[in-house]
């Protein structure tokens, strides 16, 4: 369907470890590990062992400094040929996306006919480092030309230096949780505590209904014993759903609506897609699920409150949509990233919302209503978890097999990052 | 996979010497095979004046063997080929019985005897039929009498078949090879002239594409090895939970992973989906994935019944419908290979002769056994074939886990006085799935060192 002058970057297929609540069983296992296993998987799946690929592209969010090439240092651990590069990625929890989109455009661009782009995130083997002071009193130590000079700098340690820096998970520049600043946003928009448990039950019996009816037995393979994501709860209610209480946004009081059950839990886990040219794919005799159509980045000044954290997909979708001449009508399947149900729900009511396409996207009308039941119909982040950077392959493998066998059908793919950023894309069933 | 300390022990040099003067039994090292390896480490003698010594006298000369008609006693030999194909009466039997007897001590470590012979019943005559399965049983006790690792094991020749026939040369030479270091007492049967020689025997199936279900572990990875080894390209079935093991596997042998439920309604639909996509074609199925859910009958309930019979034979006979409807499955008809399409099952000794805690199982495998004789005839309509292997104690994790003093009965109650590997199962299912087994279909083989159980 896109009129470039380009060729066509086909989905292949992808796989991914289960998702793991944080500190339960993959506890012990780093990203390296994770990303390795997962391509490995793919490379079992797609039987490329010895292959040479155009490129691999993945990253984590959470990244020891120690795994500078993480990426590249995984691909070594797989059977590929290890002439195959790789680089790694990081845009938040778009990091995936950004990792699949880009290689897409490479791939429709000739530079390269074959690609895995994913992404990987462990919460529980975070980085932990020294704080900043400890830190430049080790470098000072080290700089030191004379023992005097090091037994110096050394004797400026205090004990309040020692303690372990967790990395942050709030926002550097507003000091809010990515929680706090979503409750702004979904107070703002009225979205009840309903709508949002509603959207996290489903999201959870979506996800049990496809591994039960078998559609996830070639998109995922086990890992650490681990064979379906630990987070899911095939049988929640919307009444144990109700009993919860609000964990973000409680100064609202009786308007707080945001529980641990319509919010993201935190979660280890790896993901990859394989991508091709058409001849590629034919070539080696593998499937070809969807084309890779269009994506867009986004970011939105969220510091001083001119707009949601999480609401950058809203801008980008835009002007995606216009690129494209579409509008939401025209999508089979919607995947929007359940950062937080609320954001979900967000970005829905702002597409749907005249007001908002009009004064805040300069469209002249709103971009049409979305159909809720063609709205993550595998289940989606809520259920699954969401390791940062693994999030945006889960997607697009899902979707893009969701799609295969349905030629023209598309698929619409919002995923929200920190930082007030975010990615959508549109993928072709085939 | 557990370790056989005693079969290690018994090999040292005072270990040789003190199971001896015991009494104890002495397991030897098995001969196996490797790539490259030669097929006999000296001279095989063939015994009787027969159509089919000549025949298999000139197929062994042509792989280049040292094949002699008469030996001097001091020498050592690699195999005997004792042919009885034309006795018509149990008192011909005498001549090259005698002569095989006076051969025995002189045969090296993993020697073997072979003998020969016509289907027993493919005659109504008494006394040919009497001579024909006086064959059977001095096989058999030659298989209980061999030393140091050797085994004895028979061709049958159906009544009228040319025994140049391919697949009485596949037969021979996986009966002399270290390929069939486990199989003892046993006897395979050629019936047709189906079949072909293979142009490099250390690659006999070369651009075959095999498909090997519960390939994640045990018996099924090292079929899956084996297959690849001998040239075929891999799909590697398992079920969705044991995918990271599937993974590992496939990716060792270069082969595609399919994380599949056998008991699904479409497996053999999606087996064939996934042939289709990545190879293009379906030459070899393997049905191993089975599973084991003891229980004395009288406390047998119906989950551990239902699920035995579910998975270890509802599913193949649901899946060799779907290959049978499948031109993908049909190698025959897309030419070039010269052979048609295989089928292996796993079988077990407990199905032939049952075992106590294992109705379940023993029906299960017994029904197997029966499914593979009755495929047989659809099969033959695309010149393929269709058998089973009943192994016998195999050194697995499953084995593994019964208690140390019943494991090492277990292992002993053989001719080989020890377990077999996985290697062994995998080699005589490759051997079955080969181009050169043309000739055998309908047979059930066991793979268990003569096993005392299940005789």
């Amino acid at each position: 369907m896109s009129a470039q002058n380009v060729r066509d970057a086909v989905i292949i297929g992808g796989n991914r470890i289960p998702f793991a609540r944080a500190h339960s069983a993959y506890a012990t296992a780093g990203n390296q590990d994770m990303l390795t296993s997962t391509l490995n998987g793919l490379v079992a799946r797609f039987g490329l062992q010895g292959q040479q690929l155009g490129t691999v592209a993945a990253g984590a969010v959470m990244k020891h400094s120690k795994n500078f090439n993480l990426t590249r240092e995984s691909v070594l651990g797989t059977p590929l040929d290890p002439k195959t590069p790789a680089f790694d990625v990081q845009m938040a929890c778009a990091t995936g996306m950004e990792a699949i989109g880009s290689l897409a455009n490479k791939i429709k661009l000739g530079q390269i006919d074959s690609a895995i782009g994913g992404g990987v995130d462990s919460i529980s083997d975070a980085p932990i480092v020294v704080t900043d002071e400890l830190r430049g009193i080790l470098m000072e130590a080290n700089r030191a030309k004379t023992l005097s000079q090091r037994l110096k700098a050394l004797s400026k340690i205090r004990p309040g230096h020692l303690a372990p820096q967790a990395p942050g998970v709030n926002e550097p520049r507003t000091g809010l949780s990515m929680g706090e600043h979503m409750a702004i946003t979904a107070h703002a928009w009225g979205i009840t505590r309903a709508e949002q448990d509603e959207l996290a039950l489903a999201s959870h019996k979506n996800l049990a209904a496809a591994y039960d009816r078998g559609f996830f037995d070639d998109l995922v393979t086990p890992f650490k014993g681990l064979s379906r994501d630990n987070n899911m709860r095939a049988d929640s209610t919307l009444e144990k759903l109700g009993k919860l209480s609000p964990a973000f946004g409680r100064d609202l009081g009786e308007d707080a609506t945001m529980t641990a059950a319509n919010s993201t839990a935190l979660t280890d886990g790896a993901s990859a897609v394989l991508l091709g040219s058409e001849e590629w794919a034919d070539a080696h005799d593998l499937p070809k699920l969807a084309n890779f159509i269009d994506y867009e980045e986004g970011a939105v000044d969220f510091v001083d409150g001119a707009e949601g954290l999480l609401m950058a997909p809203a801008y980008a979708a835009a002007r995606m949509l216009k690129r494209n001449n579409l509008s939401f009508e025209d999508f089979e399947y919607l995947e929007i990233h359940e950062a937080f149900a609320s954001t979900v729900l967000a970005q829905i009511k702002a597409w749907e919302s005249e007001e908002f396409c009009k004064n805040k996207l300069g469209l002249d009308a709103s971009l049409g209503t979305i159909d809720r039941s063609r709205l993550n119909v595998n289940g989606s982040s809520l259920a699954a978890g969401h390791p940062f950077a693994a999030t945006g392959g889960r997607i697009v493998a899902s979707l893009a097999k969701e799609l295969h066998g349905k030629p023209g059908k598309l698929g619409f793919i919002s995923v929200c990052a920190a930082g007030g950023q975010g990615i959508t894309a549109i993928i072709e069933g085939r | 996979m557990p370790k056989d300390i005693y079969t290690d022990f018994a090999n040292t040099g005072f270990g040789r010497t003190l199971t001896k003067n015991l009494g104890l039994p002495q397991p030897a090292r098995l001969r196996r095979h490797r790539p490259g390896q030669a097929l006999a480490r000296g001279p095989v003698v063939v015994l009787g004046a027969t159509e089919a010594s000549a025949a298999l006298a000139d197929r062994m000369l042509g792989w280049g063997l040292d094949v002699r008609r008469h030996i001097g006693p001091k020498e050592k030999v690699a195999a005997v080929v004792a042919c009885f194909d034309s006795v018509s009466t149990p008192a011909q039997l005498s001549e090259v019985v005698l002569e095989l007897g006076s051969l025995l001590k002189q045969l090296m470590p993993s020697g073997r005897v072979i003998t020969v012979f016509r289907d027993p019943t493919g005659t109504r005559d008494p006394a040919v039929r009497a001579a024909r399965s006086a064959v059977q049983g001095l096989t058999r006790s030659t298989a209980h009498e061999m030393r140091v690792g050797g085994t004895a094991n028979g061709i049958v020749l159906a009544d009228s078949l040319d025994a140049s026939a391919p697949g009485a040369a596949g037969a021979l030479r996986f009966l002399l090879s270290g390929r069939s270091a486990f199989v003892s007492g046993q006897f395979i049967s050629v019936d047709t002239v189906n079949g072909a020689l293979p142009q490099d025997w250390d690659q006999p199936l070369r651009d075959q594409v095999a498909v090997v279900t519960g390939a994640a572990r045990g018996i099924g990875a090292a079929i899956a090895r084996v297959l690849r080894r001998d040239g075929a390209s891999v799909i590697l079935v398992d079920i969705p939970a044991a995918g990271e093991q599937l993974a590992a596997v496939a990716n060792e042998v270069s082969g595609t992973a399919l994380q599949l439920d056998i008991t699904a309604l479409d497996a053999g639909e999606r087996i064939l989906a996934h042939a289709a996509q990545h190879y293009g074609r379906l030459d070899i199925v393997v049905h191993n994935a089975g599973i084991t859910r003891d229980k004395l009958l009288a406390n047998m309930d119906d989950s551990r019944w239902n699920s035995v019979i579910a998975v270890n034979i509802e599913s193949q006979l649901r899946m060799n419908r779907a290959f049978l409807a499948s031109e993908l499955f049909n190698s025959d008809a897309h030419g070039g290979s010269g052979m048609g399409p295989r089928i292996v099952s796993l079988a077990s000794t407990s199905g032939i002769a049952g075992n106590r805690g294992q109705t379940n199982y023993a029906a299960s495998k017994a029904g197997v056994m029966g499914m593979v004789a009755a495929t047989s005839a659809q099969m033959a309509s695309r010149h393929g074939t269709i058998n089973a292997v009943a192994p016998g104690f195999i050194e697995t994790e499953m084995t593994a886990k019964i208690p140390f003093a019943t494991r090492e009965v277990a292992r002993r109650l053989n001719s080989l006085n020890q377990g077999g590997l996985p290697v062994d199962v995998a080699e005589t299912i490759a051997f079955l799935a080969s181009p050169q087994a043309g000739g055998t279909s309908g047979l059930t083989l066991r793979v268990c060192g003569q096993n005392l159980v299940g005789a």
